[in-house]
């Protein structure tokens, strides 16, 4: 049974990967690097001639002014899940993720319409469709490792690195504009 | 923190190892570090199939099929990959064509008397080149010869010509398929014009097309650019004869006065190696408790030097960073070509000062001095001086000298290698014939991070001469087999039985050193050599040519050179042409109908030498032998 989900062993929930939007450079690397990882030779030399080719799992979009990529957000209450007929897409109570069983998949593209954020696209021949796997074999998820800005963050990564530069922000104001106030550090 | 398996898997080179540790200890950032905080590097890129021409763009083509695979103006894979391939050729043959140029220059102004300190060295070479481009010598002088070739050099890199005139050299059958191709190389400059003029958004769009005109294009090197300037080279400043000299990280010297010459044209190192021997400077080093002034050279100024003067020799370019780490240098002199950017900041790190040289070459944090052949003598003169009163400054407790040097031999140009066979080629000829050289290779080319400092280099050229193959090597290639100890009479006990008997003959090594990266002409003139005695093409001959570390632009343009002159040629690390199919495929088969050969990648060394090896065998059965 082709399985695309995490081994069963590894318990506990995985980190989501987050997008910080305002470091993407629309380099595409992510797209890419994630083509490569769910290739058969993972080299880059080698996937591009494979037959068929292999698909990305991340999109790098441009809208409104910006650029972003986007890839599939492992919803706690999937729209995929609850639309799949087969159970071949499903909540995995141990990773936490979105997973896809292949040979449960007919191929009726329901999620692809259920999905509201474009995640779930079309697979070339089998399995019927490809989506994000979170990169099951690897700490580091292909397109988070490839990002060479820093974009794609694990979410702790993300929220530690957001939470460290808001506070940062508000440290250096507070000095700034109110310089009779000591420092944040010694304030009572 | 960089284990010692990081340090092993950075380089091969003993001197390499202890000085990354240094360098660790130092704090100082090298070249391989900043290849790991480049990593990823970006995969379209990788794959050539990034487009930066125009402002429509910059473009990409999705290699898996699902993004577009058109740029904005329409150009496909196959047009994107082959426009930035030409691009790489002209970038190479431009450098290699106006570094020729600098010397018909300095040749011109020899001839004028305005050039003190510069000589015509090799009078024999100036007229024989002068009557290649019908200059009669008759009851002339040689300055009047020389100004007369000057302006005909000069007159190369036009557009005034139908061919180049030394294309003359190359075999018969070789200049006809040139011709009937619509390759033969017209003008020096003319053809990197046209390059660029070709890859322009909405020129030449068939990609089949643009890679005939990337073969023109470093034809205009090989049989151009560089070959005017080894030959101006040999004649300013002396043909190579076998000289004895010492290389690695240990002809630095920790009781005197260190200078590195870094670069690629001998115009400014001859002059300081001039001054560097001059009686009062060297008692000036003496009156500064130094015991003299020791001259080393490192990359492919240093083979200039080498091969003419037998100076010795510090290292190749991943050497180069390391070799200031050392913190025995003095003074670094730079020219231009392969010098990278970050040196300052390294030399910032010790006493060392850095000198740039050229007007046409820059760098961060290096004080700049401009050399022309008018001021050159007494600027070298001031700056030696400088370097001298530099020497106390240097820190003691900073200085280490990791190695002792290993001996070397150099200096083998076309001449000499035909004086050391007794006149002529046929002794080299009959030994192929008989098969105890079963055939010849240059092994060429850079140092490139992504392949462990000299890994490539070595071992290819190890096996290779095992299997009783010549080996003529060039450029950082050259540094790396000298250093591995395979440049010394005794590595013919390397060689097979074949090619020991031919080395212990002569009292020859198996690797013969022929000069910096512009000398691989010498390469190719003896092979035409080699060709025009037999009445053959180089196709036909048992000769192939490796790049096993190359990283730059120049290395694209010699290895097409080298293919459209007949030889098959492996790379190591992949050229940015994987992204169209046709491009890569035209490339590594095609052109066998077309010049006769070509390309391979391999970087594994063992591998590449069978490559290599088989090559060679079928050459041979070409050729009836066995």
């Amino acid at each position: 049974m082709e399985y695309q989900g995490l081994p069963r062993s590894e318990a506990g929930p995985r980190e989501r990967v987050l997008v910080r939007i305002e470091r993407c450079v629309g380099c595409r690397n992510c797209e890419l690097a994630c083509a490569v990882a769910h290739s058969q030779s993972r080299t880059l030399a080698a996937a591009i001639r494979e037959e068929p080719r292999p698909q990305r799992r991340i999109y790098v979009e441009a809208v409104a002014e910006s650029r972003a990529p986007f890839l599939c957000r492992h919803c706690d209450d999937a729209p995929c899940a609850r639309a799949c007929p087969t159970r071949a897409l499903f909540q995995d109570s141990e990773s936490g993720l979105v997973a896809f069983e292949a040979a449960r998949c007919i191929g009726c593209h329901g999620c692809l319409m259920a999905c509201p954020f474009g995640m779930i696209q079309a697979g070339r021949g089998s399995p019927f469709i490809v989506k994000c796997d979170r990169c099951p074999d690897r700490d580091q998820p292909a397109c988070v490792a490839a990002c060479p800005t820093g974009a794609l963050l694990l979410e702790g990564a993300y929220l530690s690195m957001r939470r460290r530069d808001a506070i940062a922000r508000l440290t250096r104001a507070a000095r700034q504009g109110r310089a009779e106030l000591p420092p944040v550090e010694a304030s009572p | 923190m960089l284990t010692s398996d990081d340090i092993r898997n950075r380089t091969i080179t003993e001197d390499g190892q202890r000085m990354l540790e240094k360098a660790e200890h130092d704090q100082v950032r090298t070249v391989w570090d900043r290849y790991q905080a480049q990593l990823p590097q970006c995969g379209f890129c990788e794959l050539g199939l990034s487009c930066r021409n125009c402002a429509m763009g910059p473009c990409r083509i999705d290699p898996f099929g699902e993004g577009p695979q058109v740029g904005v103006c329409g150009a496909d894979a196959d047009i994107i990959v082959a426009r930035n391939l030409g691009r790489m050729i002209a970038a190479g043959a431009a450098s290699h064509s106006d570094h020729g140029r600098d010397l018909v220059e300095v040749l011109r102004q020899v001839a004028e008397g305005k050039a003190p300190g510069y000589q015509i060295r090799e009078e024999g070479k100036l007229r024989a080149l002068a009557a290649e481009f019908g200059i009669s010598g008759d009851g002339r002088g040689k300055e009047a010869v020389a100004l007369d070739l000057a302006e005909a050099l000069e007159e190369e890199f036009g557009t005034r010509k139908k061919e180049l005139t030394l294309v003359r050299r190359a075999p018969e059958q070789r200049r006809a398929l040139w011709t009937k191709l619509g390759i033969m190389p017209r003008g020096i400059d003319r053809e990197t014009s046209e390059m660029m003029h070709r890859t322009h958004m909405g020129v030449d769009n068939n990609w089949q097309s643009l890679l005939l005109h990337g073969l023109r294009n470093a034809l205009s090197d090989g049989w151009g650019g560089s070959l005017i300037a080894t030959e101006v080279s040999d004649i300013l400043f002396g043909v190579p004869r076998p000289v004895h000299s010492k290389v690695n990280l240990g002809v630095l010297k920790t009781d005197q006065v260190n200078i590195l010459l870094h670069g690629h044209n001998p115009i400014v190192s001859e002059m300081i190696a001039q001054a560097a021997t001059d009686d009062d400077l060297v008692a000036l080093a003496k009156a500064k408790g130094a015991a003299g002034i020791n001259l080393a050279g490192i990359c492919c100024t240093g083979n200039e030097l080498l091969m003419r003067r037998g100076i010795p020799m510090a290292g190749n370019h991943l050497t180069t960073e390391l070799a200031l780490v050392t913190g025995a240098v003095e003074m670094m002199f730079v020219d231009y070509q392969c010098i990278m950017p970050a040196l300052g900041q390294v030399a910032a790190c010790y006493h060392t000062r850095m000198i740039s040289t050229s007007d046409k070459a820059g760098f961060p944090r290096m004080e700049h001095h401009e050399f022309h052949p008018d001021n050159a003598r007494e600027l070298a003169r001031k700056l030696v001086t400088e370097a001298i009163e530099n020497y106390p400054r240097r820190v003691p407790g900073k200085v280490k000298i990791p190695v002792e040097p290993v001996d070397m031999m150099a200096g083998f140009s076309v001449e000499a290698i035909v004086a050391a066979l007794g006149g002529t080629v046929q002794p080299l000829i009959d030994a192929i014939v008989a098969g105890k050289i079963r055939g010849a290779v240059g092994v060429v080319g850079c140092n490139n991070p992504k392949i462990r400092q000299d890994y490539g280099h070595v071992n290819l050229t190890r096996k290779l001469i095992a299997h009783d193959i010549l080996v003529v090597d060039t450029g950082c290639a050259a540094v790396a087999n000298a250093r591995a100890g395979f440049k010394v009479a005794e590595a013919a006990a390397l060689a097979g039985p074949g090619l020991r008997e031919v080395c212990g003959a002569l009292g020859i090594p198996p690797v013969l050193h022929m000069g910096s990266c512009v000398d691989n002409v010498r390469i190719t003139m003896l092979a035409a050599a080699l060709a025009n005695a037999l009445k053959m093409d180089i196709s036909d001959l048992p000769l192939a040519a490796a790049a096993p570390e190359w990283y730059s632009e120049k290395a694209i343009s010699i290895g097409c050179y080298a293919v459209a002159s007949g030889i098959y040629t492996v790379l190591g690390p992949m050229p940015p042409v994987l992204g169209s199919k046709n491009v890569t495929q035209l490339l590594t088969e095609g052109l066998e109908k077309v010049v006769g050969a070509t390309f391979a990648v391999e970087p594994d060394p063992d591998l590449a030498a069978d490559l290599i090896i088989a090559h060679i065998n079928r050459k041979r059965a070409g050729l009836g032998l066995s």
